[in-house]
C-alpha cells in the first residue's frame, strides 16, 4: 500500500474522475440548497434522496443505468412533494414524510425482489465516489452544469418567488412553474450528488454550506456564492482527506465530506454570533426623537414659539396652556416641554 | 379607462362567502383608503383586486382589460402585509427592492442602467438609501414596511395596492411612510390602501371606502364635513374633536384615537 504516495494517488484515473465529480457536485448541491433553505424546505433534499432510492433499485433490477432511473423517479417524487405541498391541505413537512417512507420502503423492497446484493445499493446510499465510471462522470458534470446555470441564471426570478410568492405572483411571475423548477433542480442535484456523498447524506451537502455561509453573509447573493465555494471546499477537501487517510485506515469519502462541511459550520457559527453581537453594540438603538426636550431645542426643531393666535389648537391645562400640533400635545413645563 | 373596476364582485373562501356584491371603481390618480373593522373583508378585497384570490362571481377589469386577459403586471405595485417571519436566508435591503424591478426585466438579462437608477430612486423615496447593504431583518418593522413600498416603487407602476402598511408601525415610521406615499401621490400615482387607522396618512386620502361584513357600507370623501366646517382648516390634527355629536352618516367610521379625544 505504501508503495505509492499521496500525490501518485491523485494522478490515478479513478481519483481524477472522483475529483471532477466532487467539484461539480460541490457547486451544484448548495446552489439549489440555498433556495430550499430560503423556502424553509431544508429537508426536501433528504425526502428526494429517499425517493431516489426506489429509482436506483428500479435501475438495478431492470438492468438500466441507476443514474437515469434515479433522475426520473426523483423528479417525479419532487414534483409530487411540491404539488402535495401547494395544492393539498397538507403541510410541506407532511408531504416530505410521505415521500421519505414510501421511497425508502420501495427501494429496499425492489432490491429484495430483484435478488440484488444490498452492498450494491449501499454504494448509492452512502456514496462511492472513487468507483465512479467515466460515463457517469460526464453525466454528473452535464447535469450539475445545468443545475448551476439555472440556479445562477434565473436567480432574480427564483429569489423573488422564494422570498415572497404573493408579491411574485402580482409581479406576473409564474410562481407554480418556478416552484416546480426548484423541485426538479433539487431532484437532479440529488442524483448528481448521490455518487459523491450518497442518497442518505445528500441533503447535508445541499444545506450545511448554506447554513455556514448565512452565519456571515448579509445578502442573498453572498450567501449563494459563498455556499457554492464552501460546497467545493467540503467535497474536494473531504475527498482528499479521505484519500490521504486511506493509507492507514478505511475512510469513506462521503461521510468525510459531510463531516468536513459540518466542521466548517461549527467554526463559522461562533464567528457569526460574535459578528452579530458586535453589530448590535455598534448601533444599539435606532435613533429616537427624545420625548422631553428643552425649550431651545423645541423652538429650533419646530421653528415656532406657541402663543395666542399662533394657529395651533390651544388646550387649557391647569395653570398653563398646551398646544396641539403635528400629532402631539405640547405642554410647557418649566424649562422644557412635555409631549403627550 | 379606470385602473380598477370591480363590478358585483364576490369572493368565497372555502365555500364561505367573504365578499358580496362589491362595486368599486378607482379613478386614475385617486388615493383610496379601504377601512373597516378586523374581519370586514378589506384585505380579502385587496387580494381579489390583485388576483391573489379568484372571484366567485362578478367582473374585474384592470386598466380596462378583463382580468383573465390582463398581463401588464408592471403597472401594478403590490405591497403585502409585512411578513412576520423572515425567509431562511439573509437578504439585503437592496436585493428586496431590486426584486420589484422584475416586472420590467427580461429573462437572463443583467440589470440595466435604468434598472439600477429606478432601484436607487425607490430607496431614496422611502428614505433608506444608506441601509441598502444591511440585512432586511436588522431593520425595524416600519423600516421593513418602507422597504416593501420601495420594492413596489422600483417597478415604476401606475397603481399601488398596499395591504395594511401602517399596521404595527411606530409613529415616526408612519410619518416617513406617509411622506413616501405623498411623493407617489404628487407624482400622479393611483393608490389603494387598506388601513385600520389612517394616522399620518389622513391628509393624503381622497376617498374612503368603509367595509363591514364583506360589503361596502360607505364610499365617499373622508371627513370632508370636518374639514369644511372647522376654523383651523388645513391642520390635519385638529379634526374630530369639536362637535362631539357625530352625524349618523359617520357612526360606522372607525374611531381615530387622537390626543385631543379625551
Amino acid at each position: 500500500m505504501s508503495s505509492i504516495g499521496f500525490w501518485d494517488l491523485l494522478s490515478l484515473d479513478f481519483m481524477q474522475r472522483a475529483l471532477l465529480a466532487a467539484v461539480f457536485t460541490g457547486l451544484a448541491a448548495p446552489a439549489v440548497g440555498t433556495y430550499l433553505v430560503q423556502r424553509r424546505l431544508s429537508l426536501m433534499g433528504d425526502g428526494i434522496g429517499h425517493v431516489a432510492v426506489t429509482g436506483v433499485a428500479l435501475g438495478l433490477i431492470t438492468g438500466t443505468s441507476p443514474t437515469w432511473t434515479a433522475v426520473a423517479v426523483a423528479t417525479l417524487g419532487a414534483i409530487a412533494i411540491e404539488l402535495i405541498r401547494s395544492r393539498g391541505h397538507t403541510n410541506g413537512d407532511v408531504a416530505l414524510a410521505l415521500m421519505f417512507y414510501g421511497g425508502l420502503a420501495g427501494g429496499v423492497l425492489l432490491t429484495g425482489l430483484g435478488d440484488q446484493s444490498t452492498s450494491l445499493l449501499q454504494t448509492y446510499l452512502f456514496g462511492s465516489i472513487t468507483t465512479i465510471s467515466p460515463s457517469d462522470v460526464w453525466v454528473t458534470i452535464a447535469l450539475a452544469a445545468v443545475v448551476i446555470a439555472v440556479c445562477v441564471g434565473l436567480s432574480p426570478q427564483l429569489f423573488a418567488v422564494s422570498h415572497d410568492p404573493e408579491f411574485a405572483q402580482v409581479a406576473g411571475l409564474r410562481v407554480t412553474a418556478y416552484n416546480l423548477a426548484i423541485a426538479v433542480l433539487a431532484a437532479v442535484s440529488v442524483t448528481v450528488a448521490m455518487r459523491t456523498v450518497g442518497l442518505l447524506l445528500v441533503s447535508a451537502l445541499m444545506v450545511v454550506p448554506v447554513a455556514t455561509s448565512q452565519q456571515l453573509a448579509r445578502s442573498f447573493r453572498t450567501t449563494l456564492v459563498a455556499a457554492m465555494l464552501l460546497g467545493i471546499a467540503a467535497s474536494v477537501g473531504g475527498l482528499l482527506l479521505a484519500a490521504y487517510a486511506s493509507f492507514s485506515a478505511n475512510v469513506a469519502p462521503g461521510p468525510t465530506i459531510v463531516l468536513l462541511s459540518l466542521a466548517g459550520f461549527a467554526a463559522a457559527w461562533p464567528l457569526g454570533v460574535w459578528l452579530r453581537s458586535r453589530q448590535r453594540l455598534r448601533a444599539p438603538f435606532a435613533p429616537i426623537v427624545p420625548e422631553g426636550h428643552d425649550m431651545a431645542d423645541h423652538d429650533v426643531a419646530h421653528g415656532h414659539v406657541h402663543g395666542e393666535d399662533c394657529g395651533h389648537l390651544a388646550v387649557e391645562h391647569g395653570d398653563h396652556v398646551d398646544y396641539v400640533h403635528d400629532g402631539h400635545r405640547h405642554a410647557p413645563h418649566g424649562e422644557h416641554y412635555d409631549e403627550h | 379607462m379606470h385602473p380598477v373596476q370591480l363590478t358585483a364582485g364576490s369572493v368565497a373562501i372555502g365555500g364561505r362567502p367573504v365578499l358580496r356584491g362589491i362595486d368599486l371603481t378607482v379613478e386614475t390618480g385617486e388615493f383610496v383608503a379601504l377601512m373597516g373593522a378586523n374581519g370586514s373583508g378589506k384585505t380579502t378585497l385587496v387580494r381579489a383586486l390583485t388576483g391573489l384570490l379568484p372571484l366567485a362571481s362578478g367582473e374585474l377589469r384592470l386598466f380596462g382589460t378583463p382580468f383573465a386577459e390582463y398581463d401588464a403586471w408592471s403597472r401594478i405595485g403590490f405591497v403585502p402585509q409585512r411578513p412576520g417571519a423572515s425567509s431562511g436566508v439573509p437578504t439585503s435591503v437592496w436585493e428586496v427592492v431590486a426584486s420589484g424591478r422584475l416586472t420590467r426585466r427580461r429573462l437572463l438579462r443583467p440589470l440595466s442602467r435604468a434598472d439600477r437608477a429606478a432601484i436607487d430612486h425607490a430607496l431614496e423615496v422611502v428614505g433608506l438609501p444608506d441601509r441598502r447593504h444591511e440585512r432586511v431583518t436588522s431593520l425595524s418593522g416600519g423600516q421593513q414596511q418602507r422597504v416593501l413600498i420601495a420594492r413596489a416603487l422600483a417597478g415604476e407602476p401606475d397603481l399601488y395596492v398596499l395591504d395594511e402598511p401602517t399596521a404595527g408601525v411606530d409613529l415616526p415610521s408612519q410619518q416617513a411612510l406617509a411622506d413616501a406615499l405623498g411623493r407617489l401621490k404628487a407624482a400622479g400615482a393611483t393608490v389603494v390602501l387598506v388601513a385600520h387607522e389612517l394616522g399620518p396618512l389622513a391628509p393624503l386620502v381622497d376617498r374612503a371606502v368603509v367595509m363591514r361584513d364583506g360589503r361596502i357600507t360607505y364610499d365617499g370623501p373622508p371627513l370632508a364635513d370636518h374639514e369644511v366646517h372647522h376654523p383651523s382648516y388645513g391642520d390635519p390634527h385638529t379634526h374630530h374633536h369639536t362637535d362631539g355629536t357625530p352625524t349618523s352618516r359617520h357612526d360606522h367610521a372607525p374611531h381615530l384615537d387622537l390626543p385631543v379625544d379625551r
